[in-house]
């Protein structure tokens, strides 16, 4: 009360312990808040040639990570995923890698 | 005019002579069918993420191209019946090219004008700061 925070949780409701709100807010250890590579490297165009960053952003059998995994926000998500898709319809990306 | 991003895999067997000659083959092609080649990059040999026609590997060209779509039309019709090139693959990029230069304009602007607000706001911070707590 003594602080005016317009994001403090309601009053009803335990302090979370690490702190932090939103999903993994209910785990005991400190989880670092994710923020999107894209926007923090100032990319401004998700490139499908750039096959370093892109398989970042897929899993080891191919597949998109998700952005609950990544933290990407969802504009760049959404480039993300059809430059994704381009590369890997040139053969740059696999469609399901072997495990 | 409309930009097109033209990439093709041209098979591992292909010596580098006889990529230059296609390359040079392709860039006529764009000429004759009204369009203007800006950029031809080799993105050299590269291993395929799948297998295509048989090959694990694969010689990567690519192509910026301004034209129409007809001009890409013949530029994919004549790589289709290329037998060196086993994969192509077209992207229309002039707006997505737009869109990245509108971007990199707004940076620019508010670059130039955080260091301008920066030392204004600075000053006069602690000055202002120290009346409301005391």
């Amino acid at each position: 009360m003594t602080e005016p925070r317009s994001s403090a949780p309601p009053q009803d409701r335990p302090p979370r312990k690490d702190g932090s709100g939103g999903p993994g807010g209910r785990k005991q250890y400190f989880r670092r808040r994710k923020v999107c590579k894209f926007c923090t490297e100032k990319i401004d165009w998700v490139d499908y040639k750039d096959v370093r960053l892109i398989s970042q952003f897929v899993s080891e059998r191919g597949k998109i990570l998700p952005r609950r995994l990544t933290g990407t926000c969802s504009p760049h998500q959404h480039e993300l995923t059809t430059a994704i898709k381009r590369a890997r319809n040139i053969a740059l990306l696999p469609f399901a890698a072997a495990v | 005019m409309r930009k097109y991003e033209v990439i093709f895999v041209v098979r591992p067997d292909i010596t580098e002579e006889e990529i230059a000659k296609l390359i040079g083959l392709m860039e006529g092609v764009v000429a004759g069918a009204g369009g203007a080649v800006e950029k031809v990059e080799k993105l050299g040999r590269r291993r395929l993420a799948y297998r295509v026609a048989r090959q694990r590997e694969g010689f990567y060209v690519l192509f910026l191209v301004s034209g129409s779509g007809d001009t890409v039309k013949e530029f994919e019709r004549r790589l289709k019946v290329t037998d060196a090139v086993i994969k192509y693959m077209t992207v229309r990029v002039d707006e997505e090219m737009e869109r990245a230069a509108k971007l990199k304009e707004l940076r620019a602007k508010q670059e130039a004008r955080r260091p301008r607000l920066k030392p204004a706001a600075a000053p006069p911070a602690p000055a202002a700061g120290e009346p409301a707590v005391g």
